[in-house]
């Protein structure tokens, strides 16, 4: 950082700045990013730090060899990872004929699937969750003598809770919507379906052959944050009372400090792992065409 | 090539005919509306029904309940901690945007944009984890500068607006950069030759066309802080009054028999509080997006 600032000054002092006024302001870029690097960097050598230095033994790597040997971890973090797939299916399968809608045939639905697909940010998800426990709870109540209830039953089957599908389906389309909103953006689409359907192409063959391969960064950025959305919630699945890896994390926490930190710093590799190959993609698309 | 003209007059009469693209219509649409109508709407019917009624019948005694001792208490200590941090990681979050955005080095600004990226996304329980293993009661810092002996507890108010500024700053940053690319080198040269001072010029020009972007920033930020629950529960459980907290608890049926409906009394509380404030953001990003492009 102190090699940063003599170097960066000249930028201040831009040519137009023959008065030198803002000399007085030197180094304060400096200071900002060396004081916003101790505050992002430490946190996360710390926890590092925590993990690997045992009070008795030194310094040692159990907890993450630990990690994968736990009570719980592989079945947490299969269901985590099955309900991301089933949504990320859901979702793209929802929203993308609803936007190519909108973008080709009926404009006037726009308003409409902006409003459904911010409504999710403003809604706080612990509300969402109190909504939804309401019902789950009414159901079995009013409905005991119809084939409701067995659906009320089946969504909530603990091996894999149909209702927090539902539930991430929801609070992932704004990312979604956004994504997918960009890449539509990026391509003529209504250029490329007419072109399309004027050879005949029939409507699933537009979607699969012209479309999806047009729109495969957009896709990929939908997939990846609702991936990165789903293995980090908490609220719901913690309020309905299931345990995909997130809720797991918590419970290990009281029987093993180090490892749940552990994990902790696992699940951002993870993170910034997608993250990275999501704006790899992006760019190799954009370097291409 | 030679397909063409057989196929032509066939696919003329349909696009005369029917207006073939417009089949779908609506249509396409229509299972994602009734998804998010059934999977949205019902729970919120259900949430709007529970808070207005009391075994059975109408009232308002719920919302009452609600407005009233620890409730209030919570509620109000959400608003708090969420001002506190949406105002000061706005405020922080700019000055780091405008370091890397007058920055020469783009090095040094991609790899701030896309840490910020990661950090912004970086909440709930890991993120409660890291900050405990750092400065909570056994944390590395705690311990190695002898914090704990100096009064110093992370489970306050204080150190959770310390931990919600961890992934409020990032998305500030985001937020920022954009904003700060659009203005433009020519308004402070002009501002410059017709000799105005460097104050002057964020005063008069920098400041009002950065106000939509920056207001937008404080009011996600105060949305994020306001709606955060798992870095709170993993971290303070109960100690720091916060509504998401009191509605997690109430939930979980810690609550005097016949008051089960207070929990969704304070989500209606939430909403009404989280919707005005976003209701102040959606005129301005469209404000904002007028400098932007």
């Amino acid at each position: 950082m102190a090699a940063l600032t003599p170097t960066v000054l000249p930028d201040v002092e831009a040519p137009a700045s023959r008065t030198a006024r803002p000399r007085r302001v030197r180094g304060w870029r400096g200071v900002v990013l060396a004081l916003a690097g101790l505050y992002f960097v430490v946190p996360l050598l710390a926890s590092f730090v925590f993990t690997v230095n045992d009070p008795v033994r030194g310094f040692t790597l159990d907890a993450y060899l630990e990690i994968f040997g736990a009570e719980g971890f592989v079945p947490s973090l299969l269901l985590s990872l099955g309900l991301a797939a089933a949504t990320i299916v859901v979702v793209l399968v929802l929203t993308l004929p609803a936007m190519l809608a909108v973008r080709l045939t009926a404009p006037r639905l726009r308003p409409v699937m902006e409003v459904l697909c911010t409504l999710p940010l403003v809604v706080p998800p612990i509300t969402f969750v109190a909504g939804i426990g309401t019902v789950l709870r009414w159901g079995p109540d009013h409905l005991a003598a119809t084939p409701f209830y067995q659906t009320v039953i089946a969504v909530q089957d603990p091996a894999f809770p149909v209702v927090l599908v539902i539930a991430y389906v929801v609070l992932a389309l704004p990312f979604v919507y956004r994504a997918l909103d960009s890449g539509l953006g990026a391509m003529d689409v209504r250029t490329l379906v007419e072109a399309a359907r004027n050879c005949g192409a029939s409507w699933p063959h537009v979607l699969l052959r012209v479309v999806v391969p047009n729109l495969a960064s957009g896709l990929a950025s939908a997939s990846f944050l609702t991936l990165a959305l789903v293995l980090g919630e908490y609220t719901v699945a913690r309020l309905l009372g299931f345990q995909p890896f997130s809720v797991w994390i918590v419970t290990i926490s009281g029987s093993d400090a180090a490892m749940s930190v552990a994990v902790s710093i696992f699940s951002l590799l993870l993170t910034w792992l997608l993250l990275l190959v999501l704006s790899t993609a992006g760019t190799n698309r954009r370097s291409r065409s | 090539m030679t397909d063409i003209s057989p196929m032509a007059p066939v696919r003329l009469p349909r696009r005369a005919g029917g207006r073939r693209l417009g089949a779908p219509g609506w249509a396409a649409a229509l299972p994602l509306l009734i998804f998010v109508g059934l999977a949205f709407g019902v729970p919120a019917a259900a949430l709007l029904g529970g808070a207005f009624t009391s075994e059975g019948s109408f009232t308002t005694a719920n919302l009452t309940e609600s407005l009233q001792g620890a409730y209030l208490t919570a509620l109000l200590g959400s608003v708090k901690l969420s001002v506190l941090v949406a105002v000061t990681g706005a405020v922080l979050g700019t000055f780091l945007a405008q370091a890397v955005v007058t920055s020469r080095f783009r090095a040094l600004r991609e790899a701030v944009l896309t840490a910020s990226g990661v950090l912004a996304n970086f909440g709930g329980v890991p993120l409660a984890f890291a900050w405990i293993a750092t400065l909570g009661n056994s944390g590395v810092l705690t311990r190695g500068l002898g914090l704990g002996d100096a009064g110093w507890s992370l489970y306050s108010f204080w150190g959770l607006a310390l931990v919600y500024l961890y992934f409020s700053i990032p998305l500030m940053v985001l937020v920022m950069v954009p904003a700060l690319d659009g203005l433009r080198p020519q308004w402070r040269e002009a501002a410059r030759g017709n000799g105005a001072s460097a104050w002057q010029f964020w005063r008069y020009v920098g400041v009002p066309v950065l106000t939509p972007a920056l207001l937008g920033g404080v009011v996600l930020l105060f949305g994020g802080a306001f709606a955060a629950y798992a870095t709170a529960a993993a971290m303070v459980g109960t100690v720091v009054p916060l509504v998401t907290l009191q509605i997690a608890d109430a939930l979980t049926g810690n609550v005097l028999i016949g008051h089960e409906n207070v929990a969704l009394a304070l989500s209606f509380d939430m909403i009404v509080v989280a919707g005005l404030v976003m209701a102040v953001y959606l005129p301005l990003q469209r404000r904002s997006a007028r400098w932007l492009r």
